[in-house]
């Protein structure tokens, strides 16, 4: 049976995932915040047919972050969508929001990824898949901070798929495009924005596969290239 | 993307608030509220003009399943097709399903729809066991048959205007896999869809014929079917391609329908006799193509569903309409029994139930649609709501007698354009 621990279980897009291994009947630990919220998603898995543990707690405070990861071993998959979208205007003028963007974004998924890692290094398999974004392959001023965060995600799990790969551990870096979720709530929709529902399924396909980097939909690689490819004197003129 | 109603029209200017989950409070907004669920209605009664719609479709989980009674609780946004994929494999249908499964559970209650077997089975609100309401108040009230009676009553075809509905439980029945022994008869004139109808519904659950209303006389074909025992694996439900462009006006216009309903005569034909078929081509057909409204182009479609008591007022309909000059593009004919709904303002009541889809020709059109609603009006009939986009406050008061009853539920922080229209407001 196919075990994965969701980290940000309430997020749009790992209610979605998860209803796929629901439907596989895999075992399902989810985390989250909001309790009520977490009921609700546990409640549609088990209908579904997984077998779901949760466990209710802020992954923005590490103190629980051990504890956490020792209950739901032994790790299988561990699937990694939480993260902050933050208000990008406020990032531009506070430090502290800034701070607090990479802080949900980068350090406390760094946090919960060593120790993921060192677990799943010692039982030399399993795989670990988070979402990163393409915001992060180049940074632009209307996410500058948020950017930054996934840009560092990214990397850092380049470098954690280069270590592990010795111990047959596998990472997957997903790149969502525009994705219409709570996330993404107060913004107006257009031709770009992409369902949840694709989004899981794409991770879903390069878990099953052997992909290392996966861009949802796969457009997005393409449209990144070009956008990473305009000389930095042009694309600094570039409202984007 | 603006939402819009099925038909396209009326067009309506309103803000759109997406529910996550169902603990959440009502958001607060200036002007009233409607609950907005997949937009198959045609008219204005998912339409809420210059207020706001709770968009429900994320409302869409789960809550517990009983496999023994079969029963399911679902949040209220949660479709009729992703139901149905759950619960065939395990051996259970919905006991009334449309003509579409793109409906949300919500929007299936806030209508009272009905199925083919409504001789049968009646409508989708006595299937529903228990559901829950939240109030602008903020107060969440639970309603079934024997808690709250007089605001389930209400939520009940209430379209939507008694609060959202959150969840509701449903009572589901056994089938023994994904098949439908069906069968098509093409038939000659009205008389012959009667005494077929009157045969068919002693020996099958569902019955609905599609008619080509053709001058030189009615011809059609009677579609009817019942579950079969033969098991099967469920195919996953794919979604249909949808159609990619808005096409002009004229694409649906005399020449162009009577082609297509030689066609699919003449196809039906050669399909006469038994067939085995799966649910979905049987049971909605139409959900073959994807965003089909496109056809009939930006300004949309009308689509006219009204249940008359008898043979002769579906015959004045038909000539009313054919006198018109203008030829409905997909005509719909069946009968309805006399299973009493809880629902206040429920539309099907024993007679026959004829519905005619018109595209949007504008003045020409909505002339004709005032001629049929005289007939019906006239022939103690009752025009359905969910389909409506037109009728007026006297048409709608004469049909539904329980309107005042109704009207003390009403949520004062909930409106639709289609319910200010009819209030005569």
């Amino acid at each position: 049976m196919t075990r994965v621990l969701v980290l940000g279980a309430t997020s749009a897009i790992a209610q979605q995932l998860a209803r796929a291994y629901a439907e596989r009947g895999a075992a399902l630990f989810l985390v989250a915040r909001n309790e009520q919220r977490l009921s609700a998603v546990a409640d549609d898995l088990r209908v579904r047919g997984a077998q779901v543990q949760t466990a209710v707690a802020d992954l923005d405070d590490p103190a629980a972050h051990e504890e956490l990861l020792a209950g739901a071993a032994p790790l299988e998959i561990v699937f990694l969508a939480y993260g902050v979208l933050g208000d990008a205007r406020e990032t531009e003028r506070s430090a502290e929001a800034a701070e607090a963007v990479l802080r949900s974004n980068l350090l406390r998924p760094i946090s919960l990824l060593t120790r993921a890692a060192t677990l799943l290094e010692a039982q030399r398999s399993g795989c670990i898949v988070a979402l990163a974004s393409v915001a992060g392959d180049r940074g632009r001023a209307s996410n500058t901070v948020y950017g930054a965060s996934k840009a560092g995600l990214a990397a850092f799990l380049s470098g954690l798929r280069n270590r592990l790969a010795r111990s047959g551990v596998r990472v997957i870096t997903v790149k969502p495009g525009l994705v219409d979720t709570p996330m993404t709530g107060h913004l107006s929709k257009n031709r770009l924005y992409t369902s949840p529902e694709r989004v899981a399924r794409d991770v879903i396909r390069a878990v099953d596969g052997r992909s290392d980097v996966v861009y949802t939909p796969w457009w997005w690689r393409w449209v990144m290239l070009v956008l990473r490819l305009i000389p930095e004197p042009v694309f600094k003129r570039l409202s984007l | 993307m603006p939402l819009e109603s099925w038909g396209r029209y009326p067009k309506a200017r309103q803000a759109a608030v997406t529910v996550h989950w169902r603990s959440d409070p009502l958001p607060r907004v200036h002007g009233t509220l409607l609950p907005f669920g997949q937009g198959r209605s045609y008219g204005d009664c998912c339409l809420n003009d210059g207020g706001t719609l709770l968009e429900t479709s994320r409302l869409d989980r789960f809550i517990e399943f009983d496999p023994g009674p079969g029963i399911l609780r679902c949040e209220a946004g949660a479709r009729v097709g992703d139901i149905l994929a759950f619960t065939v494999p395990r051996g259970f249908f919905l006991p009334v399903v449309p003509g579409t499964q793109i409906v949300s559970v919500g929007g299936a209650i806030a209508n009272d729809i009905h199925g083919k077997n409504h001789f049968r089975a009646g409508t989708f609100g006595r299937h529903v066991r228990r559901l829950e309401l939240l109030r602008s108040t903020g107060e969440r009230v639970a309603c079934s048959p024997e808690e709250n009676l007089d605001l389930f009553a209400a939520t009940v075809a209430g379209l939507g205007l008694t609060g959202l509905i959150t969840w509701a439980e449903l009572q589901l029945r056994p089938v023994q896999g994904p098949f439908v022994e069906s069968e098509t008869v093409p038939f000659h004139g009205l008389s012959e869809f009667f005494a077929l109808d009157a045969d068919s519904s002693q020996r099958f659950e569902y019955t609905v014929a599609w008619i080509d209303p053709r001058p030189r006389g009615l011809r059609g074909l009677y579609f009817r079917g019942d579950h079969s025992t033969r098991a099967g694996k469920t195919k996953p439900p794919r979604p249909a391609a949808a159609f990619p462009l808005d096409l002009p006006a004229f694409a649906v216009s005399g020449p162009t329908v009577a082609a297509f309903d030689a066609l699919y005569y003449a196809r039906g034909r050669l399909r006469a006799g038994r067939r085995l078929l799966r649910h979905a081509p049987f049971f909605f057909p139409l959900d073959g193509l994807g965003r089909w409204n496109r056809v009939y182009g930006k300004r949309g479609l009308l689509q006219f569903q009204c249940v008359v008591p008898d043979q002769d007022a579906v015959q004045a309909l038909l000539d009313r309409t054919a006198s018109s000059g203008l030829r409905s593009s997909l005509a719909v004919l069946k009968t309805f029994g006399d299973v009493p709904s809880p629902g206040m303002l429920s539309f099907p009541r024993e007679g026959a139930t004829l519905s005619l889809d018109f595209p949007n020709l504008g003045p020409q059109v909505f002339a004709l649609l005032d001629a049929l609603e005289a007939i019906v009006h006239d022939a103690g009939g009752a025009v359905y709501p969910a389909k409506d986009a037109r009728m007026s406050a006297a048409t709608f008061a004469a049909a539904y007698p329980r309107l005042a009853e109704f009207e003390r539920y009403v949520d004062p922080g909930f409106s639709s354009s289609l319910w200010r229209r009819v209030r005569g407001a």
